[in-house]
């Protein structure tokens, strides 16, 4: 006696379809990813072969150190004088007076919030340093043009200037309003939050067994901090230094008002020079076709110098620990 | 000798009492206490540039900001008062929202495979490639985005405007997504997506109906940040929407305005006018981010996965 019992449908079964949607589901999310890969290849590669033309007539090496930018007018070949070397000092000029200064800043801000300040503090400070990064650039700018670097920058440097310093040709007179000083003190500002976010998690991933038997030795505070802590975060400061480098670098509008633009390179701090970022924003609206090339191959140095400086702070950082250098993505 | 009687002399000649503080001691003290104020001292240095910014924007920017700034178009001459920035808000929101609705489930599907794959070779070296991503200088991303779709010579050549500026955009929001999205869905339990395997889920379904919705409130939090982002930046879009003084509503071949475009036309003018729209605009920049960043922050605060 065999009794045929229909089957119920259990739900269980997969259709066809129902097969196909895992590998469907798993393609479309490899391409997501891969996509990542894709845009940054194809943004290099495309300035890169526009650029080519610059390079190939000034030499990669002739632009980078060339000290005349000369533009020409042609619309197919490269006829003008390309020098980039009084852009690139500016840059670097102006990034490393920023990370002198808001690198001791952000140690001592993260030292503070993560050691000193009251539980009730923590989190609002945070958000505070957090906010200075949420601020858009151009809110910078003019806040730079028609502020700072009137009421605090320019009287700051005439102190400096009129100060036996002076003497020095790096902090000579006369002070301008528009010069390295303003743009790097605007940097400042900006790449603050960055390398704070970054030290704020390397002192957070101390060992509490290392702070406490420091305390248990008799050590201070202040010795806690300056001879565990630090010490111990060393490498991870240094990845947040160069993150922070990074941003300087690349750092546009603030820097283009402030700087000056004045297409030249000298030592005195206290005058208008002009940096990489700041000469592509200021001159590309009226750049004639060659010059346009000429612009992008700026733009090219300037990538792969800061991705010569950041794929060398994901290094470290990421030696540090996997969990640090998340929330500092902004 | 007992317990009772210690030789509390000889003790004492040998280590001085806890209570007595040699000068060593008091000087290591004095610095600890000195240093504590000195890094008070550093987070006031760093929070005072923010309070006057604030105070500036506020103070300057709050006389012409107000509806008429919000909804009009600026007048032809810096010099004259009154107008506002509706084309620069409209241009703005057009393109961050465009760039956004490409690259937020872009980026999240990004941040899925990476967190399928915590080890994978593959998804190392895509995630180092997202942290290198945003570091990118955003003007290179508008120079990028000029040789690759605005120019025609080699380009795809469909010129200035609304497209090649919320590609520029979406390019610059594209890694923040990914990487915090990645961070969010990390924080979803292991097991509740075994539980979904477990009954039989497919992995499209764990990730539909389990890890996505776990993870939703985060996955907010970090579309919000970039979006803000985005928002606020200007330098990629001066080579990519080129700025507009007018209305656009084309996506493709017009130039299209942007608030901080706007701004920088109006600041870089000597007349007292076109400054103070510019310092509206700001104002209007600053709401417009921070109010988001605020929004994340409480939605990131309401529900910790």
């Amino acid at each position: 006696m065999s009794v045929t019992t229909e089957a119920p449908d259990s739900g269980l079964r997969g259709s066809p379809r129902d097969r196909r949607a895992d590998p469907i589901y798993r393609g479309v999310m490899y391409v997501a990813a891969s996509s990542v890969l894709v845009i940054l290849a194809a943004m290099i590669i495309r300035t890169s072969i526009e650029a080519w033309p610059v390079f190939r007539a000034m030499g990669i090496w002739g632009f980078v150190s060339g000290d005349l930018w000369s533009v020409g007018t042609s619309r197919s070949e490269v006829t003008g004088t390309y020098g980039a070397w009084p852009f690139i000092y500016g840059t670097l000029k102006i990034s490393f007076i920023a990370i002198v200064f808001a690198v001791p800043l952000a140690i001592g801000i993260a030292l503070y919030t993560n050691e000193l300040a009251p539980d009730w503090l923590r989190r609002p400070l945070v958000y505070a340093v957090d906010t200075l990064a949420m601020v858009p650039s151009i809110v910078y700018a003019l806040v730079g043009m028609y502020f700072f670097r009137i009421e605090i920058w320019a009287p700051v440097g005439q102190a400096v200037a009129g100060s036996p310093l002076g003497a020095i040709p790096f902090f000579s007179g006369p002070v301008l309003l528009s010069s390295y000083w303003s743009a790097a003190n605007i940097l400042t500002i900006m790449i603050l939050p960055i390398i704070t976010a970054i030290c704020r998690d390397v002192f957070a991933q101390v060992p509490l067994d290392e702070r406490n038997a420091a305390y248990a030795m008799g050590a201070t505070r202040w010795e806690v901090m300056s001879k565990v802590i630090v010490p111990r975060s060393f490498s991870g400061i240094v990845g947040g230094t160069m993150l922070g480098l990074g941003r300087a670098l690349g750092e546009t509008l603030a820097v283009a008002v402030l700087i000056g633009s004045t297409q030249r390179w000298i030592p005195a701090l206290f005058q208008g020079g002009d940096a990489m970022t700041s000469v592509i924003a200021n001159t590309f609206q009226d750049a004639h076709p060659e010059a346009i090339w000429a612009l992008l191959a700026i733009g090219v140095t300037l990538f792969f110098i800061t991705m010569f400086v950041n794929v060398g702070a994901r290094i470290i950082v990421s030696r540090v620990s996997a969990r640090v250098g998340g929330g500092a993505v902004l | 000798m007992s317990i009772d009687s210690p030789p509390r002399a000889s003790f004492t000649d040998e280590h001085p009492s806890l209570k007595v503080r040699t000068p060593n001691a008091r000087r290591r003290e004095l610095v600890s206490k000195i240093m504590s104020w000195v890094l008070a001292g550093t987070v006031i240095a760093a929070l005072t540039p923010l309070v006057l910014l604030l105070w500036q924007v506020i103070a300057r920017g709050g006389p012409a900001f107000g509806w008429e700034f919000l909804t009009q178009l600026e007048p032809m001459s810096f010099r004259e008062t009154g107008g506002g920035y509706a084309a620069g808000i409209v241009g703005t929101l057009y393109m961050t929202g465009v760039a956004a609705i490409v690259s937020i489930p872009l980026g999240i599907c990004a941040a899925l495979y990476l967190n399928e794959q915590p080890h994978g070779r593959y998804a190392g070296t895509v995630r180092f490639f997202t942290d290198v991503m945003t570091g990118v200088p955003s003007i290179f991303v508008g120079l990028a985005v000029y040789a690759l779709l605005v120019s025609g010579s080699g380009g795809l050549g469909i010129g200035f405007g609304t497209a090649a500026g919320a590609a520029a955009l979406g390019i610059i929001m594209l890694p923040i997504v990914v990487r915090t999205s990645e961070e969010m869905l990390r924080l979803v339990p292991a097991d509740l997506k075994f539980a979904a395997v477990g009954m039989g889920a497919r992995q499209w379904q764990t990730t539909f109906k389990v890890t996505l919705p776990a993870a939703a409130p985060g996955l907010t939090t970090g579309a919000i940040l970039a979006v803000a982002r985005g928002a606020g930046e200007t330098a990629p879009l001066l080579m990519t929407a080129l700025g507009a003084r007018q209305i656009i509503t084309s996506f493709t071949g017009a130039p299209q305005g942007d608030i901080g475009l706007l701004m920088l036309d109006g600041f870089r003018q000597p007349f007292a006018p076109g400054i103070e729209r510019a310092w509206a605009g700001g104002l209007t920049l600053i709401l417009i981010t921070l109010s988001m960043s605020i929004i994340a922050r409480l939605i990131a605060r309401r529900s910790q996965v």
